[in-house]
């Protein structure tokens, strides 16, 4: 099944493996296979609460930080299973770099939100130019360059999520994950996000989570399509259904689910 | 339409707006007796202070002058002063705070940051929220076994530095609940963006969380000074004295003199029976206000100074 599912050409930065997550003692999503090919954009799609958020904070082990949550199975980056001991999740997520749904800049200048992460990071270069290439790539530079000193929380959320991309972008990652990151964005900012992770994907594998069936169409390369099934216990548990080029997934996909879902008759 | 007291009609043509009974007035009605409530409230409180205030201003003004509080307390309450007592409640909150600040801050942050949602966490949890509720002379009984006797060879006994140490065991519960409390109104986004920014969690709570947290955490220091500052009860145990004739020298060996604080002084006077005595303790009782207002004033000006510089 991990080979069928997985039409993959090139070799792949992220594997998972018969990925379950838990929390507490509930089973939230099981058995994911995927994997996620170089420096292009995957999208996950699927109903609310089918698990693709608890998906994506594995990549990068950001669900170490919810006491009750759980992984079995395995997740490899660039071939080395990342829950194995010998691997150090700060430093994963330097290289694994996340945007959220809710624009979340720190409540600092402009400039200190981009430089913060490399300097934590030991960054050893010219910060200023560090800042305004960030700033550059994340299509933010103009609106903001004559006042970095203003604070973050001050822009607009569009531009704030922005900058959320630019600070994730600073620390030259090699995976950016974004969680539904035009959710809160109106139509304008949300092509210009787009455009933006069209530009990126030349340099970083990018997996986006999203609602929005166009969008996954316009981004992506690769699609994950993501199902729930009521179980016994009155709950819901999450299941990757197939994942596959996003062409195929659109256009003629395996699963009969998910022809309902990509045509917006279902969910 | 049902009720007779509809403004805008626009919404009749709605099949179901009839059900909907806005009943503006009593509604408003309600919120008029709530605010009147609040009003009532703040005025009896006020008016209380008030008055103690004016009682106690009215005695002791005319006691308030250069030699009260240069002078030694005597037996005569015509050169009775506050000086050694003014200058010992200054040392003992100087220490208290010294004292105080980093171990309340720095328990309230390891709870909450480093250990949250443990087994031991809960614990400690219950038990500081009961300590914050146990009577200060529990405190100063503690006080008088640890530091005046077992540490006596530190403390030196009945010392400025035990009755610091005791009062800065009565404060921290109080500084650790305002430190975690701070914390916790920090949005857990913040910390989210800064772990998936590769910080280790030390670097999130200093860089992040603590800046955030840090006017809410100079409330709490200070109003737990201000308890501190107050309180009697415990040095009287540890056996603070009234009549004090020196001045600490301004060493480490100062620590370890014995000392005198304002409310102990302002108990004495009250406690004597001749009326002079009582408009010394007026006066010593607008000594202690005035103190408190400008650390309060320090605290706000602080808090102003952090909260523009984020
Ligand atoms: N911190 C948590 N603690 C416990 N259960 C959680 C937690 N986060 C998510 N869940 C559960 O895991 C399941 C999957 O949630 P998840 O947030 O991954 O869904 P999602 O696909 O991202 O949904 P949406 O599209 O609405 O964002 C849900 O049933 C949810 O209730
Ligand atoms: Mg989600």
């Amino acid at each position: 099944m991990v080979s069928e599912t997985t039409a993959t050409m090139t070799e792949p930065v992220i594997q998972m493996e018969n990925l379950n997550v838990y929390y507490g003692s509930t089973l939230a999503v099981r058995d994911v296979n995927i994997n996620i090919p170089y420096n292009q954009v995957m999208a996950f799609i699927g109903p609310s609460g089918c698990g693709k958020s608890t998906v994506l904070r594995c990549l990068n082990r950001m669900n170490d930080l919810i006491p009750s949550a759980r992984v079995e199975g395995k997740v490899t980056y660039h071939g080395r299973d990342i829950y194995s001991s010998d691997v150090d999740a700060v430093d994963l997520r330097r290289r694994v770099g996340m945007v959220f749904q809710k624009p979340n800049p720190f409540p600092k200048s402009i400039y200190e939100n981009i430089a913060f992460g490399a300097r934590i990071n030991g960054y050893q270069g010219d910060m200023d130019e560090l800042v305004e290439d960030s700033l550059r790539k994340a299509a933010i530079w103009d609106e903001v360059k004559d006042q970095l000193k203003k604070s973050g929380l001050a822009l607009s959320g569009g531009q704030q999520q922005r900058l959320c991309i630019a600070r994730a972008i600073a620390l030259q990652p090699d995976v950016i994950l974004m969680d539904e990151p035009c959710s809160a964005l109106d139509p304008i900012s949300t092509l210009r996000v787009e455009e933006l992770i069209n530009q990126l994907k030349d340099q970083y594998t990018i997996v986006i989570v999203t609602h929005n069936m166009q969008q996954a169409s316009r981004v992506s390369d690769y699609t994950a399509f993501f199902n729930a099934e009521a179980t016994e216990q009155g709950g819901k548990q999450g299941f990757l259904v197939e994942c596959d080029t996003t062409k195929t997934i659109f256009n003629n996909p395996r699963e009969k689910s998910t022809q309902e879902y990509v045509s917006g008759r279902f969910g | 339409m049902t009720s007779p007291n509809q403004v805008l009609q626009g919404d009749s043509c709605q099949p179901n707006a009839y059900k909907f009974s806005p009943a503006l007035p009593s509604r408003y009605k309600t919120d008029g007796i709530f605010k009147a409530l609040a009003w009532a409230a703040v005025v009896i409180s006020l008016t209380v202070l008030v008055v103690l205030l004016a009682d106690v201003a009215n005695d002791g003004i005319s006691r308030i002058n250069w030699n009260f509080l240069t002078s030694f307390p005597s037996r005569r309450p015509a050169e009775s002063g506050l000086l050694s007592a003014l200058v010992g409640t200054i040392w003992v909150m100087a220490l208290v705070a010294l004292f105080s600040f980093p171990i309340g801050v720095g328990a309230g942050i390891f709870l909450e940051e480093f250990i949250a949602d443990s087994f031991f966490e809960n614990i400690v949890e219950v038990n500081i929220a009961n300590l914050a509720a146990v009577p200060s002379i529990i405190y100063g009984l503690l006080g008088l076994q640890v530091f005046v006797r077992w540490l006596f060879p530190i403390t030196g006994g009945r010392t400025i530095l035990s009755g610091a140490l005791t009062l800065t065991l009565l404060i921290l519960p109080i500084i650790i609940i305002a430190t975690r409390e701070s914390l916790r109104a920090v949005p857990s986004s913040l910390r989210q963006a800064g772990f998936a920014l590769g910080a280790t969690r030390w670097q999130v709570v200093r860089e992040i969380i603590f800046p955030q947290a840090l006017p809410g955490i100079l409330t709490g220091v200070i109003l737990a000074l201000s308890r501190a500052i107050g309180e009697t009860a415990p040095l009287i145990t540890i056996g603070a004295l009234t009549f004090i004739a020196f001045l600490p020298p301004l060493s480490l060996q100062g620590l370890r003199t014995t000392f005198s604080v304002l409310p102990i002084q302002v108990f004495n006077w009250v406690s004597r029976p001749q009326a002079e005595f009582h408009l010394l303790a007026a006066g010593g009782i607008i000594v202690l206000m005035v103190m408190l207002l400008l650390m309060n004033g320090i605290a706000i000006y602080l808090r102003n100074r952090f909260q523009q510089n984020r």
